[in-house]
C-alpha cells in the first residue's frame, strides 16, 4: 500500500502549499482590514453600469 | 508619487468572454441534463437503450461529465472572468488565453461527447476520458491558471477578496488531483491501462473523485457566492471574517475525507477511519459557509419575496447545507453500510448538483447576463417560472431516491426468520424501485424544461439588449508599498510577489510527487500476495477491456464487502489480494444491478450467451440492456500483445513467450468456448466480442474460489 504515501505526501504537500499561502496572506496584510472589503465590492466601478442601474433598478 | 485620485488609470472589462462561457453553460447545461432525462428513462424502459451508442453504459458517463465539466465547468469560467475582472479591478490578463482558454476547453467537451459514446473511456468515474483528452485538460487548465495568476498580478486592488483564494484554491488542487489520477500508461492512440492496480488504483480514484467534488462543484461556487450573492442582494457579507476563517479550515479538511467512499473496501482499516473522522470535522467549515450565505441576507428578507434570483440563491445555498450535512453523516460506517452502493447516493448527488450547483448558476446567469447586454431580463414571468419548475423537479428527483436508496438498501440486508435471504435474486429487489425511478425521470424532466425556459429567457433578453463587449472602467493603479520593508529578507521580498510564491509552491507540490512516486513504481507492492491470483489470459483481459468499453462498472460493482448478507448473496468477501492485476480496478459505485465479484463460474457459458442478447430471457423483468453488437462484431486483437506488453511493463508477471503467443492463446481458449456453446446448440463465431466477455465474466472471482 505505498500508494497511501503517495496520497498522504501529495495532500500533505497541498496543505504545506496552503498553509505557506496563509501565512504569505497574514504578513501581507491581507488580513488587517476585515471589513471594508466586504463593503469595497458593492459599488459598480463602470460608469455605464451606474446609468444602468439607475434605469433598471431605481437605486 | 501622485495623489491617488489624479492616478486613475482606464481600463474596460472583457464581458465577451463571459458572455461566450455564459452561452456554453446555457447549450452544453441543457445537452446534459437531457442526457441524464434520458438514462433515467433506459432505467424504467430498457428499450430506450439505442444502439451501442445509445446504451446506458456508454452514456451514463457522457451525462457525468457534460454537466460537471461541461455545464459547471463553463459555469465556473463566466463566473470567474466576470467577477476576478471586477474584484481585482483589472481586465483579463490576456485576451488570447482567454479565448484559448474558451475554444480549448469546448473542443475537450466535443471530444467527450464524440469518444464516450464510442466507448473509449478509462473507467475512472469522472475521469473516464482517454489520455490525449488528458493532456489537452491539463494543458488547458494550464491556460487557465496563467491567465488567472496574470490579473492577479497586474490588478488594481491590493487586497484579495476572499472570493480570490476559492478560485485559487481551485486551480492549484485540480491541476495536481487531475495529473494524479491520470497516471496511464498508452497502448495505442485511444487506450490506455491505469498505471496503479487494485487497491492502489481505487485509493487514488477516489482520493481524486471526492476532490472533485470538493475543488470543482465546491468551491469556485463558494467563491462566486462570495462574489454574487452581496451584490444581488446590494448588501455585504454577513461576516468577513468567518468566510476568512471557513476557507481556510475547509481546504485544509478537505483533502483527507476521499477514504470515506471505500468504506467496508479492502482498504487498510486505518486509513478508512481517517477519512471518517475528517469528513465529520468537514461540516464545521461547510456550514460555516452556509450560514454566512443565508446570514448574509438578513434584514433582507423581504427582498427574496419579491426577487426571484435572490430565491434561487436560498434554495442553492440551503440545499447545499442539506448536502454537507448529509456527506458526513454517509461517511459513518454504520450508515454506510446501507447507504452505500444503493439510489442514496444518487440523491445525494443530486441534491449537491441540481440544488447548489444548479441553481446557483442559473442565479448567476440570469444576473449577469442583462447587465452586460445593458438591458432588463425579458421575462420575470418565465423567470419565476423556471424557479418553481425547477425546484419541484428537485422535490420530484430526490425524494424518491432517498425512499428508493433506503428500500434497497433495506432489501438486500433483509433475512427470512430461517436465517435464509428474504430477497435472494436481485431483480426482486430492482423491480421494487420502478415506481421511484419512474417518478426520479419526471423530476428530472421538470428540471430540464426549467433550464429550456432559461434559455429562452436568456437569448431573448440578449436579442433585446445590446452586447457590452468591453465595460470601460477606472481605478487608480496600485500603490505597492515596497518603500516599508527595504531591508531585504528573504521572506519579504516572496511576500509581495503571491504570483511567483504560488508558482513556486505548485512546483514544490509537483517535485515532492515525483519524488514521492517514483519509489511506488519501483518497490514491488506489499499488499498480501495469494499464491493462487494469476494474471489473465489474453482473450480474458481483452473480454475485461469490452466490459470497461460497454461501461458495465456503471452498473455493477465488483466488491463483495464483509457482511453476512453480502456473502449470503454473492459469496466470498473481497480481498485486496485479488485485484493486484487490476489496471485499472472495477469495484464500481453502485449496484443497480447485482455485484459481479465472484459471478465466474456460477452460471454455464450458455447462460451468459442468451442473458447478454437478451436480459429478460433469462431474468424476465430485467431492466440491464441488450448487447446484441457483441455478437456481430469481430474482437480486435491487433492490440492484444501491445496490452500483455504494457501489463508487463506495469509488474503483471507475464513471460515473454505468454506475450509472444497472446494471439494463438487467445484464439484457442476462444474455441474452448465455442465448442462448450455449440454443445448447447449455439452457434457464434470464435472471434466475436461476446467470447471474450464470457471468458472474462467467467474468470471473475474464481481464483479464490477453486481452493475452496
Amino acid at each position: 500500500m505505498e500508494i497511501m504515501y503517495v496520497m498522504i505526501g501529495l495532500s500533505l504537500l497541498m496543505a504545506i502549499g496552503f498553509l505557506i499561502a496563509f501565512i504569505w496572506s497574514v504578513r501581507a496584510g491581507q488580513l488587517e482590514d476585515l471589513i471594508t472589503p466586504a463593503l469595497r465590492i458593492l459599488p459598480e466601478d463602470s460608469k455605464i453600469q451606474k446609468i444602468i442601474h439607475k434605469k433598471y433598478e431605481g437605486n | 508619487m501622485k495623489a491617488i485620485n489624479t492616478n486613475l488609470e482606464q481600463f474596460s472589462y472583457d464581458n465577451k468572454i463571459v458572455l461566450n462561457f455564459s452561452i456554453a453553460t446555457i447549450i452544453w447545461g441543457i445537452v446534459g441534463m437531457l442526457v441524464g432525462v434520458i438514462i433515467a428513462t433506459q432505467l424504467v424502459l430498457p428499450a430506450v437503450n439505442f444502439t451501442q451508442y445509445g446504451s446506458f453504459g456508454r452514456i451514463r458517463p457522457l451525462h457525468t461529465n457534460a454537466v460537471i465539466f461541461a455545464f459547471v465547468g463553463n459555469a465556473i469560467f463566466a463566473g470567474i472572468y466576470y467577477s476576478l475582472q471586477r474584484l481585482l479591478k483589472a481586465r483579463m490578463y490576456s485576451d488570447f488565453l482567454s479565448y484559448l482558454h474558451f475554444w480549448g476547453w469546448q473542443c475537450i467537451i466535443v471530444a467527450a461527447a464524440i469518444t464516450l459514446p464510442m466507448g473509449l473511456t478509462t473507467s475512472h468515474e469522472y475521469a473516464e476520458l482517454e489520455w490525449p483528452i488528458d493532456i489537452a485538460i491539463a494543458l488547458v487548465w494550464v491556460v487557465f491558471g496563467i491567465n488567472m495568476f496574470g490579473t492577479i498580478i497586474k490588478r488594481r486592488e491590493q487586497h484579495l477578496y476572499v472570493a480570490i483564494w476559492f478560485y485559487i484554491a481551485t486551480f492549484i488542487t485540480i491541476a495536481v488531483l487531475h495529473i494524479t489520477n491520470s497516471v496511464q500508461l498508452p497502448i495505442s492512440f485511444l487506450k490506455s491501462y491505469y498505471v496503479y492496480a487494485g487497491v492502489q488504483d481505487a485509493l487514488v480514484q477516489w482520493w481524486y473523485g471526492h476532490n472533485a467534488v470538493a475543488f470543482f462543484l465546491t468551491t469556485p461556487y463558494l467563491g462566486m457566492m462570495y462574489y454574487f450573492l452581496p451584490k444581488m442582494a446590494n448588501r455585504p457579507v454577513y461576516s468577513y471574517r468567518l468566510s476568512i476563517l471557513h476557507f481556510w479550515a475547509l481546504i485544509f479538511i478537505y483533502i483527507w475525507a476521499g477514504p470515506h467512499h471505500l468504506l467496508y473496501s479492502s482498504l487498510p482499516e486505518w486509513a478508512q477511519s481517517l477519512g471518517v473522522v475528517f469528513s465529520i470535522m468537514l461540516i464545521a467549515p461547510s456550514w460555516g459557509g452556509m450560514i454566512n450565505g443565508l446570514l448574509t441576507l438578513r434584514g433582507a428578507w423581504d427582498q427574496v419575496r419579491e426577487n426571484t434570483i435572490l430565491k434561487f440563491m436560498v434554495v442553492g445555498i440551503t440545499t447545499y447545507g442539506m448536502a454537507t450535512f448529509e456527506g458526513p453523516m454517509l461517511s459513518l460506517k454504520n450508515i454506510n453500510a446501507i447507504a452505500h452502493f444503493t439510489d442514496w447516493i444518487v440523491a445525494h448527488v443530486h441534491v449537491g448538483a441540481l440544488g447548489w450547483n444548479g441553481f446557483l448558476t442559473f442565479a448567476i446567469l440570469y444576473w449577469m447576463i442583462p447587465r452586460i447586454f445593458q438591458t432588463k431580463l425579458y421575462s420575470e414571468k418565465w423567470l419565476k417560472m423556471h424557479f418553481w419548475i425547477a425546484t419541484i423537479g428537485i422535490a420530484l428527483y430526490t425524494i424518491p431516491m432517498y425512499i428508493s436508496g433506503f428500500t434497497q438498501g433495506m432489501m438486500w440486508k433483509q433475512f427470512t426468520n430461517e436465517g435464509t435471504l428474504q430477497y435472494g435474486n436481485f431483480l426482486d429487489t430492482t423491480l421494487q424501485l420502478i415506481p421511484m425511478h419512474q417518478m426520479r425521470a419526471i423530476g428530472g424532466t421538470l428540471y430540464l424544461i426549467g433550464a429550456i425556459i432559461m434559455a429562452f429567457n436568456l437569448f431573448k433578453t440578449m436579442a433585446k439588449g445590446h452586447l457590452l463587449a468591453n465595460e470601460p472602467a477606472e481605478a487608480s493603479a496600485l500603490i505597492r508599498n515596497s518603500v516599508i520593508d527595504s531591508k531585504g529578507h528573504w521572506h519579504r521580498w516572496i511576500e509581495k510577489r503571491p504570483i511567483q510564491f504560488l508558482l513556486a509552491s505548485l512546483v514544490v507540490i509537483l517535485i515532492g510527487s515525483l519524488v514521492e512516486l517514483v519509489p511506488t513504481f519501483m518497490i514491488q507492492s506489499n499488499i498480501p500476495t495469494i499464491s493462487t491470483v494469476k494474471p489473465y489470459t489474453p482473450l480474458e483481459l481483452e473480454g475485461r477491456d469490452v466490459y470497461i468499453r460497454e461501461g458495465c462498472v456503471g452498473c455493477h460493482s465488483q466488491m463483495v464487502r464483509p457482511f453476512r448478507s453480502e456473502t449470503e448473496r454473492y459469496g466470498e468477501f473481497s480481498q485486496s489480494g485479488e485485484f493486484v492485476y487490476d489496471h485499472p480496478f472495477l469495484w464500481g459505485s453502485k449496484r443497480t444491478g447485482p455485484d459481479l465479484h465472484r459471478v465466474g463460474g456460477k452460471y454455464p457459458n450458455s447462460w451468459h450467451f442468451q442473458h447478454m442478447k437478451d436480459p429478460s430471457s433469462m431474468s424476465p423483468g430485467s431492466i440491464m440492456p441488450t448487447y446484441e453488437w457483441l455478437y456481430t462484431q469481430t474482437l480486435d486483437t491487433s492490440f492484444t500483445k501491445s496490452k500483455l506488453d504494457a501489463m508487463r511493463t506495469l509488474g503483471v508477471p507475464y513471460n515473454e513467450m505468454e506475450v509472444r503467443e497472446a494471439v494463438q492463446n487467445l484464439e484457442n481458449q476462444a474455441m474452448g468456448i465455442q465448442k462448450n456453446l455449440a454443445e448447447n446448440k449455439i452457434k457464434i463465431g470464435a472471434n466475436k466480442e461476446i467470447i471474450a466477455l464470457i471468458a472474462y465474466l467467467q474468470r471473475l472471482g474464481t481464483d479464490i474460489k477453486i481452493n475452496q
